[in-house]
C-alpha cells in the first residue's frame, strides 16, 4: 500500500507540473475578444502604439495631447525595436479583431498589406484627413487602391554627402560625379557607395537608380512595369559605376554603417546616406571629415534635374476595429500637425512630412542639411505600394544585386524582376 | 623498453620524460606536441579575445587592427545597458535567465522521471517510445515555426508577455537531451544499493529519492547545466516568437541598434556579446571537468 | 555489478517479482508520460497541422476590391511550387522565394558536406594531441570549450565584426599580401565565412567526443602496435579509425542533422548574400510572404531530413535507435559509448531544435 501510494505521489507530481505550466501559459495570453465596431463615431480614451521611442518623443507627445483632452486620454504603448516583431504584434492584433490598439504607426512599406486585409479605416468621408502641405510622395506611400490609409508622420530620403574640401561645387548629374572620380583617385580614395548589400537598403537604392533616369517598378495601378528602357538606363548606369570602379567592389557588402565608416575614415569621397550620418560625421571622435564635408540632393540623369529618392519614414493609421474613431482621427491630426512635426525634429531628428517646417530658420540652424533633404524628398518616388510587399522587395533586391555583382545582364536582370514581380503581385 | 624508444610520437609523452629527453626524434615529437596544444588553444581563444578587446575599444576606433587593447573604455558596456537607444539588453538577459531556469527545472522533473523508466522499468512500448524521444532530438526546429507560429498566432500568444511561448518549446526540444544524458548517468549507477535498499523496507519511489537521488546529483547537474545553455543559445524560435516584453539576449544582440534607426554600434555588440559568454564561459571553466567527463562518463569508465 | 543492476525481467522472474513487474510497467508508462504530452504538443501536432495547412492556398488579392481574399484549397501546388518551380502558371523566375528553393538545397548540402568533413578531420588532429600527455590539460580543455559555450548568435555576430572588409581578417591577410575579400557577399568567400564560422564553433566539441572514444582505447594496444613496427599511418588506420568508429559515426549523424537545419549563422553573418540562403532562412522568409506556401515548404525540409537521417542509421553504422540505452546490454563499453556520444552529440551545436550552428 505505501509503496503504490508512493509511485502515485510521484506521477501526480509530474502531472501537475506539466499541468500547472500548461495553465499559467494560457492563461497569461491575452486576448481581447470584443469585437464591436458598430460605434463609429464616437469619442473616448483610445490607445497608439507605435515602434520604439528611441529619443523621448512619445511621452512629452501623449502628455501635451492629455492635458488638452482629460476626456479623450490617449495611452501610449511601445513595441520593440525590430521591424518584424512591431509587424506581427499588430498583425496578431488586427487578427484578433481586438480594439486594444486605436491608432498604430506603420512603416511605410506595411500600410498597403494592412489596408488589403481591411484592417485600417480609410481616411475619407467623415474620417477624411486634409492633406495640404503635405509632401506629395508622403501622401502617395500612405495611399492604397486610390484612399488614404494613413496620416505621414515623419519622412526619410537619401542626400548626397561629399568632401567638400575635394569637390568645391557637388555634382549635379551622375556623369559629373563619375569625372569627379579622377579626384577620388589621385587621392588614393574610393569615389561613390551606397547600400548595396543585399537587403532592404538595396532595393531602395536600386530603385533610386531606376527612378532617377525615369523608369519606374510599378505603375499607378500596382502593375509591374519594371522593365522599361528608363529603367534599364538607371540599372545599366549603376552597374557601370561597379564596373568602371567607380563605386568599389566592397560597396557590395554595404549597409549604411558600412558606408559611413568609410566616409568617415576619409577612404569615400561621395556617399549616399540618410540624414542620420550628418551629426554623426561631425560629431564622431573618428570621424576625420568632421569639418570636411558637405550635403547635396542625390545626382540626377541630365542637368537640372536631381536624383529621386526613395522614401522611408512612418505613419500613423487608425485600427477598423477601434471604437473611438472620431477621437482616433483628431489624435491623427494632432500628431501630423506642424508644432507636433517640429518637434520631433528638434528632439528626435525626425524628418518632417510638411513642406513648410524645410524652412524653418531654427530648424535649418540645427539641421544645415534640412533644404537639401527637402529637394531629395520632394522628388522622391515611395517604394512599391503593394500588399506583397515581402515578396516584391525580394524581387527587387535579388535581381538588382544579381546585375551590380556582375553575375546577370542588367537587361536580364530587370527581365527577371519584372517575371518575379509578377509572380509576387499575383501572390503565387 | 628502452630498444623502443618513441618510434613515433603516439607514444605517451610519460613514459618519455627525463633521460631521454635528449633524444632527436623525441624532442622533435615534443615540439610537435606543442605547436599541435598552441593550434588548439589560439584556436579556442583568439576570436573570443578578438570580441573582448573590441568591447573595450572606443567606438571610434571600431576597426583598429592593433592586436592588443587599444583606447581602452568601459563605455561600450554603458552603451549595450543604455536603454535610451531602444534596446534593452538588461531586460533581455533577465528574459533569458527566467526562460533558462524554467525550462532547465521542468525539463530536469520531466527527464527524471522518464530516465528513471527508460533506465530502471521495463514497460510496453518503451522501445518505440525511445524512439519517439530519440527521433524528436533530431528533428528540425525550422519545421516547427511555420505551425508553432500560426498555433501561437490563434492563442494571441505572440504579443505581450509570451514566455509560454518560448519555454514550451524549449522543454520539448530538451527533453531528448535531458533524458538521454539522464539515462546515460542513471545506467552507470550503482543500483545494487537501490536493490538493498529495497529489502531493507523502502518503496521504489523512496529508494530512488533517499538513497539513489543524492549519488545521482553530478549527474543531474551537469545535465541542468547543458539545458540551460541551449536554451540560453538558442535564437531561431526566439527571433520568431518573441516580443519586447520576453526578448532573449541572442535576439537582442542580432538586433542591436545605435542612437539612429541605421546605426549598428559593434563595439557595443562586441560587449553585450562579452556579458552574455562570459557567465557561459565561467560555468563551462568551473565545471568542465564534470562537462566533458560527465558527458562521456559511460565510455571514459567503461 | 551489470548482472544485479541491468538484470530485472529478462532473467526469468521469480513468482514473487511478476506481481511487481505488472506494477512496474504502469509506474514506467506513468513516468514517460509528461515526456510524451511535451513531444506531442510541441513536436507531433504541429508536424500534423503543417501538413494540414500545406494543402491550403495563400490569401489573394480580389482584384475589383484590392481586398484580400481567402485562397481556398490548394491541392499539391504549394508543393509543386517548390519542388518543380511553378508559380502560377509559369516556372518562378529569379527574384521569387521559389526559384532560390534549389540554390537554398544544394548550399545546404555544401555546407554539410563541407563543414562535417573539415570537423572529423580538424577534430580527430585535435583528439590525437590532446590524447597525449602533457601539462595543462585543463587548460586546453577549457580553451576548447570556449567556443563551444559562445551562442551561436553571437558567433555570427563576432565573425560578422571580423570578416567585416575593414575587419582584423582582410588586415591580416593584407600581411602576407593577399587582396581583401568580400567574406559577407561575394559568393565563395560567404560560402567559406559561414564555414568558417561553423568549424570554428563545432570542431572543438567534435575534437572532445573523438577524444573520449580514443581514451577507451587501451594504451597497450598502441605499444603492442608499436613493436609490430607499425608506422604512424597503420596504427591510425588499422588501430585508432576502428575503435573510435561507433562515437564517431554518431558525432557525425548529429552534426550533419545540425547543419542541415543550420540557420543563425547565415541569418546574421551573410543574410543569405552571396548565395548563402539555406533551407531554414527560406522558409522563414516565406513564412510572412505566405504562411501556406511555408507550411509546404517546412514539411519539405523535414522530409528531406528524415531521410538523411534515415540513409546514416541505415548505412552508415550510426546505430542509435538499435541500442537504448541501459536496456538488454550485452558487451559493455562499445554501447556506452554509443550513448554517451548520442548524448553529447545532441548538444554538440549548444541550441536546441536546430536552426543552431
Amino acid at each position: 500500500m505505501a509503496l503504490y501510494s508512493k509511485r502515485r505521489t510521484l506521477t501526480l507530481l509530474a502531472g501537475a507540473a506539466t499541468l500547472s505550466l500548461m495553465a499559467a501559459a494560457c492563461s497569461s495570453g491575452s486576448n481581447s475578444s470584443s469585437s464591436d465596431t458598430s460605434a463609429d463615431n464616437s469619442r473616448g480614451p483610445i490607445t497608439y502604439v507605435q515602434g520604439k521611442d528611441n529619443s523621448d518623443i512619445l511621452a512629452p507627445t501623449v502628455a501635451a495631447w492629455n492635458k488638452a483632452h482629460p476626456n479623450e486620454k490617449v495611452t501610449a504603448k511601445e513595441q520593440s525595436d525590430q521591424a518584424d516583431q512591431q509587424h506581427d504584434d499588430l498583425v496578431q492584433n488586427f487578427q484578433a479583431k481586438s480594439d486594444a490598439y486605436d491608432v498604430v504607426s506603420v512603416d511605410v512599406v506595411w500600410t498597403a498589406e494592412f489596408a488589403a486585409k481591411g484592417w485600417l479605416t480609410p481616411l475619407k468621408g467623415d474620417m477624411a484627413l486634409d492633406t495640404t502641405g503635405y509632401l506629395p510622395a508622403t501622401v502617395k506611400a500612405a495611399t492604397y487602391n486610390n484612399t488614404l490609409f494613413a496620416a505621414p508622420v515623419s519622412s526619410d530620403g537619401g542626400i548626397l554627402y561629399y568632401r567638400k574640401d575635394l569637390v568645391p561645387t557637388p555634382p549635379t548629374t551622375i556623369d559629373d560625379m563619375w569625372k569627379d572620380c579622377a579626384i577620388a583617385k589621385k587621392n588614393n580614395m574610393d569615389c561613390y557607395a551606397g547600400q548595396f548589400a543585399k537587403y532592404e537598403g538595396l532595393t531602395v537604392n536600386a530603385t533610386e537608380w531606376m527612378n532617377t533616369f525615369g523608369g519606374k517598378v510599378v505603375d499607378d495601378s500596382g502593375k509591374p512595369v519594371v522593365d522599361s528602357p528608363e529603367s534599364l538606363k538607371g540599372l545599366t548606369a549603376l552597374v557601370d559605376g561597379f564596373k568602371q570602379g567607380y563605386i568599389p567592389k566592397q560597396a557590395l557588402t554595404y549597409q549604411e554603417e558600412q558606408g559611413r565608416q568609410s566616409f568617415e575614415a576619409g577612404k569615400l569621397l561621395f556617399l549616399r546616406n540618410w540624414p542620420y550620418v550628418y551629426n554623426l560625421a561631425l560629431t564622431d571622435a573618428s570621424s576625420k571629415v568632421k569639418t570636411k564635408f558637405a550635403v547635396a540632393p542625390l545626382p540626377g540623369a541630365t542637368a537640372g534635374n536631381p536624383g529621386t529618392s526613395s522614401l522611408g519614414g512612418h505613419s500613423a493609421a487608425i485600427s477598423a476595429y477601434s471604437k473611438h474613431k472620431a477621437t482616433a482621427l483628431d489624435f491623427l491630426k494632432f500628431l501630423t500637425s506642424e508644432e507636433q512635426q517640429k518637434f520631433n525634429m528638434e528632439k528626435g531628428s525626425l524628418a518632417p512630412t510638411r513642406e513648410s517646417l524645410y524652412s524653418d530658420a531654427s530648424l535649418v540652424k540645427t539641421y544645415p542639411y534640412l533644404p537639401t533633404l527637402l529637394k531629395s524628398i520632394q522628388s522622391a518616388v515611395p517604394r512599391p505600394v503593394t500588399p506583397f510587399y515581402p515578396a516584391v522587395t525580394t524581387a527587387i533586391q535579388d535581381n538588382s544585386y544579381a546585375a551590380i555583382s556582375l553575375a546577370t545582364a542588367p537587361d536580364q536582370a530587370l527581365k527577371n524582376m519584372q517575371a518575379a514581380l509578377t509572380a509576387a503581385i499575383s501572390g503565387s | 623498453m628502452s630498444a623502443t624508444t618513441a618510434p613515433t610520437s603516439s607514444a605517451p609523452a610519460a613514459e618519455t620524460t627525463g633521460q631521454e629527453i635528449h633524444h632527436d626524434r623525441n624532442r622533435w615529437g615534443q615540439i610537435r606536441l606543442y605547436v599541435g596544444l598552441a593550434v588548439i588553444v589560439v584556436w579556442g581563444l583568439a576570436p573570443a579575445y578578438w570580441m573582448v578587446v573590441t568591447a573595450f575599444r572606443d567606438v571610434g576606433y571600431t576597426f583598429d587592427t592593433s592586436p592588443w587593447p587599444t583606447h581602452v573604455t568601459l563605455d561600450n558596456f554603458r552603451t549595450a545597458f543604455d536603454t535610451s537607444r531602444g534596446n534593452h539588453f538588461g531586460a533581455a538577459l533577465w528574459h533569458s535567465i527566467v526562460i533558462g531556469i524554467v525550462t532547465t527545472a521542468v525539463a530536469m522533473l520531466v527527464g527524471v522521471f522518464a530516465a528513471y523508466a527508460m533506465s530502471r522499468l521495463n514497460f510496453p512500448g518503451k522501445f518505440i517510445i525511445l524512439g519517439v524521444i530519440l527521433g524528436s532530438s533530431m528533428f528540425p526546429g525550422v519545421a516547427l515555426v511555420t505551425p508553432l507560429f500560426q498555433l501561437f498566432s490563434n492563442l494571441g500568444w505572440l504579443q505581450g508577455v509570451n514566455y509560454q511561448a518560448l519555454i514550451i518549446p524549449y522543454i520539448s526540444f530538451a527533453l531528448p537531451l535531458t533524458i538521454y544524458t539522464l539515462t546515460a548517468f542513471l545506467a552507470e549507477m550503482p543500483w545494487e544499493l537501490e536493490e538493498s535498499a529495497r529489502i531493507d523496507g523502502c518503496t521504489p519511489g523512496q529508494a530512488f529519492r533517499k538513497i539513489m537521488l543524492p549519488l545521482a546529483a553530478p549527474g543531474l547537474f551537469t545535465t541542468a547545466i547543458l539545458v540551460f545553455i541551449a536554451s540560453w543559445n538558442e535564437f531561431l524560435l526566439a527571433s520568431q516568437f518573441s516580443t519586447k516584453y520576453t526578448q532573449t539576449v541572442t535576439v537582442a544582440i542580432a538586433s542591436f541598434t545605435g542612437a539612429q534607426p541605421h546605426q549598428e554600434p559593434y563595439t557595443a555588440i562586441m560587449a553585450a556579446g562579452t556579458i552574455v559568454t562570459v557567465p557561459l564561459i565561467i560555468m563551462v571553466l568551473v565545471f568542465q571537468r564534470w562537462i566533458v567527463s560527465g558527458l562521456t562518463a559511460g565510455g571514459v569508465k567503461g | 555489478m551489470s548482472a544485479v543492476a541491468q538484470g530485472a525481467p529478462q532473467t526469468k522472474p521469480p513468482k514473487l517479482r511478476k506481481s511487481l513487474n505488472a506494477g512496474q510497467g504502469r509506474l514506467g508508462l506513468l513516468l514517460v508520460v509528461p515526456t510524451l504530452v511535451f513531444l506531442t504538443v510541441i513536436i507531433i501536432y504541429p508536424l500534423v497541422w503543417a501538413i494540414v495547412l500545406s494543402f491550403q492556398k495563400d490569401a489573394g488579392l480580389d482584384k475589383a476590391t484590392g481586398l484580400f481574399v481567402e485562397g481556398g484549397s490548394a491541392g499539391f501546388s504549394n508543393y509543386t511550387h517548390w519542388l518543380l518551380q511553378r508559380c502560377g502558371e509559369t516556372s518562378c523566375p529569379p527574384g521569387t522565394l521559389g526559384s532560390q528553393f534549389y540554390s537554398a538545397f544544394w548550399v545546404t548540402i555544401f555546407f554539410t558536406v563541407v563543414s562535417v568533413t573539415i570537423e572529423i578531420i580538424l577534430g580527430m588532429w585535435f583528439a590525437i594531441i590532446m590524447n597525449k600527455d602533457f601539462k595543462g590539460r585543463a587548460l586546453v580543455r577549457a580553451a576548447i570549450l570556449i567556443p563551444w559555450a559562445i551562442p551561436t548568435a553571437v558567433t555570427a555576430k563576432l565573425f560578422y565584426f571580423i570578416l567585416a572588409y575593414d575587419g582584423i581578417a582582410n588586415h591580416l591577410l593584407g600581411l602576407v599580401g593577399i587582396d581583401p575579400l568580400l567574406w559577407t557577399s561575394d559568393p565563395w568567400p560567404a560560402k567559406f565565412a559561414i564555414i568558417i564560422a561553423d568549424v570554428w564553433k563545432t570542431t572543438p566539441f567534435m575534437a572532445l567526443l573523438i577524444l573520449a572514444g580514443l581514451q577507451l582505447i587501451p594504451s597497450d594496444v598502441y605499444e603492442a602496435s608499436q613493436i609490430d613496427g607499425a608506422s604512424r599511418w597503420q596504427t591510425f588506420t588499422k588501430i585508432t579509425l576502428p575503435l573510435v568508429k561507433v562515437p564517431l559515426m554518431v558525432a557525425v549523424l548529429f552534426r550533419t542533422l545540425d547543419v542541415l537545419r543550420i540557420y543563425d549563422l547565415p541569418a546574421i553573418l551573410t543574410g543569405g548574400a552571396g548565395g548563402t540562403t539555406s533551407l531554414s532562412m527560406l522558409v522563414i522568409k516565406q513564412i510572412r510572404a505566405g504562411f501556406h506556401s511555408a507550411a509546404a515548404l517546412s514539411t519539405i525540409v523535414f522530409i528531406i531530413i528524415a531521410i538523411v537521417a534515415w540513409l546514416f542509421i541505415q548505412f552508415g553504422g550510426a546505430e542509435v535507435i538499435q541500442r537504448p540505452p541501459g536496456s538488454k546490454k550485452k558487451g559493455k563499453g562499445d554501447d556506452d559509448t554509443t550513448q554517451a556520444t548520442t548524448a553529447a552529440a545532441m548538444v554538440s551545436n549548444t541550441s536546441m531544435g536546430g536552426g543552431g550552428a
